[in-house]
């Protein structure tokens, strides 16, 4: 187990290490400059030599590399062009938002969607799981930021029940409680959670119908029932246990989507997140925050993958012990 | 005579109808009768032809071009009504006019970065599964990194770097970096296929690799290949859409149904027909790409059915 585990490991990391080496390499070796001229009239030539010298982009690419990985390896990722500010200063600021909007919209997708599943699977075949298979499957359809869109039109702008962007309330969340702080806080996350936290229940639902049918199919449940267990403690206690494991690595699946979803959501709602700073460094071509985006990215759906890998690891002790990869 | 630009879709609407309706009566096959069995499918695949059709027939159908200012003081804004079906908007555009033409563009980059990403995950796939050990040792490595970042930051640093795309480059993009979960698929598949006997027959009579991959083993692989490519169209137009939605995507004043829902964000709550009718648009083909592929896998391969729906084993974006 303990060799297993080291072996993810490693592998975890190479892979963040070759995520960061190609978009590195990527970035450098293509063609055109980063730097705009910000009106009509060309860049002067003088003027783009000092801003490549002083982000030491007229250096041999060997040299920029090494140096690029050092400064990375004590943590500095750089100055952004755009904000005039070490990167990770700004990068500190948005992960944490985009961690918080993407936690909430996985509990809302997991609670949600087993449920949804486990209900399909006890009324498979029926009316009510028919009706459930559409309706997962259209919110499934939708694009994230167009429902985003819809849900602030109707709850934001019609009802007024939540507000239309943003974190917190800019002016009056200092003179809040501190109950009343966290309060504004939920009011903000609302929406945006529920834009991803459908989409993504919907997903989920649809996987843990099948996983819940294809569990209820085994022998141990037939075992279950003839010993005279009711329905529903089949379905709990036997059955949902055993599907329980494709969900964890759904949970491993479902980070790209929210990360992906968050680029569109964030922007939707102006949620000041990595995503949203992603989509605003594209726009400004400022490419260092765009490497460190993607590179925190990286880092996290790496990272969920190998705990979706540990937790299955625990739950399935058949897992780790053989299955070398 | 008002009801004028409600003729054309409406005959492409009838004809769509007659014409499935009669696919239905015809099919003999055993798997177009499970196809035709499920009227999901039937009905998935009827609105793919509407919507297609009508992206095709784009001149014949639109009332105006797509980017036509018709009357920019005039006409801002304007709800449905039967001259303007889908109403006006922000700058005096013919919604419906941009729909059909924005569909030429967000159907085809769906499916043009599909043909890139689905002959680039078969090719990987079938390699990687059928020399195994240092092949796909390291295509498998490599799709690993493929998969670690989410596409659309890929997506973001190739638009960062160059200049705005147009429609075909950009499809190019999507597909080149949209082959990942494809190959792993098409792996798994190979990789039983190959210890099939008449692949070892073909072998045995001297067939090259490469041959007994396309001739043999490819085949086999189909319906997981038609099946995750009818999901990757969907998957890509959603990406091209949030793409174009935070501006980059396709560019205005090219139509796509992304930037269609971008143009008309800021007059959401005063004309919510312009982003309404693309967003349905979006939604309509998406749920028809995931009713037909359910479709297409439960009659190319019926003996799936028992594993998770299709649509989840790919990435949705």
């Amino acid at each position: 187990m303990a060799a297993w585990l080291l072996r993810r490991l490693v592998a975890a990391l190479a892979i963040v290490f070759a995520v960061v080496t190609l978009v590195f390499f990527a970035i450098h070796l293509a063609p055109g400059t980063p730097f705009l001229p910000t009106g009509d009239r060309p860049l002067d030539p003088s003027v783009e030599a000092g801003l490549k010298a002083r982000f030491g982009l007229d250096r041999p690419l060997g040299a920029q590399y090494v140096s690029y990985l050092d400064a990375l390896a004590h943590g500095d990722l750089g100055e952004s062009f755009s904000q005039q500010r070490p990167v990770s200063m700004a990068l500190k600021e948005a992960v944490p938002n985009t961690v918080v909007l993407a936690a909430t919209a996985l509990a809302l997708e997991l609670l949600l969607g087993l449920a949804i599943g486990a209900v399909q699977a006890a009324y498979a075949g029926r009316r009510l799981d028919t009706l459930l298979t559409h309706t997962t499957l259209f919110f499934y359809s939708l694009p994230t930021f167009w429902l985003g869109l819809v849900l602030l039109l109707v709850f934001g702008q019609e009802l007024h029940w939540f507000p239309i962007g943003g974190v917190i309330d800019p002016v009056l969340h200092q003179a809040l409680s501190p109950a009343g702080r966290l309060l504004d806080r939920l009011r903000h996350l609302a929406l945006p959670a529920l834009t991803l936290g459908l989409v993504g229940a919907a997903g989920t639902a649809r996987f843990q119908r099948a996983a819940l049918l294809e569990a209820l199919s085994q022998g141990f449940v037939k075992t279950a029932r003839a010993k005279g267990l009711t329905e529903t403690r089949v379905l709990v206690a036997h059955a949902l246990r055993n599907a329980l494991l494709p969900a964890i690595t759904l949970m491993g699946l479902a980070l790209p989507f929210l990360l992906t979803g968050s680029v569109v959501v964030e922007t939707v709602f102006a949620w000041p997140g990595m995503g949203k700073l992603a989509a605003d460094a594209v726009l400004s071509r400022d490419y260092p925050v765009m490497t460190a985006t993607t590179l925190a990215a990286a880092t996290l759906v790496v990272a969920g993958s190998l705990l979706a890998d540990v937790l299955y690891a625990v739950a399935d002790p058949r897992v780790g012990r053989e299955r070398p990869r | 005579m008002t009801a004028v630009p409600l003729v054309p879709p409406a005959v492409v609407l009838g004809a769509v109808v007659l014409g499935v309706g009669l696919l239905e009566r015809r099919a003999r096959g055993p798997a177009a009768r499970r196809f035709f069995g499920s009227p999901a499918a039937a009905l998935g695949l009827g609105l793919l032809l509407f919507f297609g059709l009508l992206a095709l027939l784009a001149p014949l159908v639109a009332p105006y071009r797509p980017a036509a200012q018709i009357d920019i003081v005039g006409l801002q804004n304007r709800p449905p009504s039967w001259h303007y079906l889908l109403g006006t908007d922000l700058f005096g555009r013919d919604v419906f006019s941009r729909l059909v033409y924005g569909g030429r563009v967000s159907l085809g980059i769906g499916i043009l970065a599909t043909l890139v990403s689905v002959s680039l995950g078969g090719a990987v796939g079938a390699a990687a599964g059928y020399f195994r050990r240092a092949t796909d040792a390291v295509l498998m490595r490599l799709v690993d990194v493929g998969l670690a970042v989410p596409k659309i930051f890929i997506v973001l640093v190739a638009v960062a770097l160059g200049r705005p795309l147009t429609p075909v480059p950009l499809a190019l993009l999507l597909g080149l970096t949209g082959w990942f979960a494809t190959s792993r698929l098409v792996r798994a598949e190979v990789l039983s296929l190959r210890e099939r006997e008449f692949v070892e027959a073909a072998r045995a009579l001297g067939a090259r690799p490469w041959r007994v991959i396309a001739r043999h083993v490819l085949p086999g692989a189909a319906a997981v290949l038609v099946v995750s490519a009818a999901l990757s169209v969907a998957n890509m137009m959603l990406l091209e859409a949030g793409l174009s939605f935070i501006g980059a995507g396709v560019q205005p004043p090219v139509a796509s149904w992304g930037n269609m829902i971008a143009d008309a964000r800021d007059v959401l709550a005063t004309a919510p027909w312009t982003s309404l009718f693309p967003g349905l648009a979006i939604t309509g083909v998406v749920l028809a790409l995931h009713a037909v592929s359910d479709g297409l896998r439960e009659a190319l391969d019926p003996q799936a059915r028992r594993g998770p729906p299709a649509s989840v084993a790919g990435e949705r974006s």
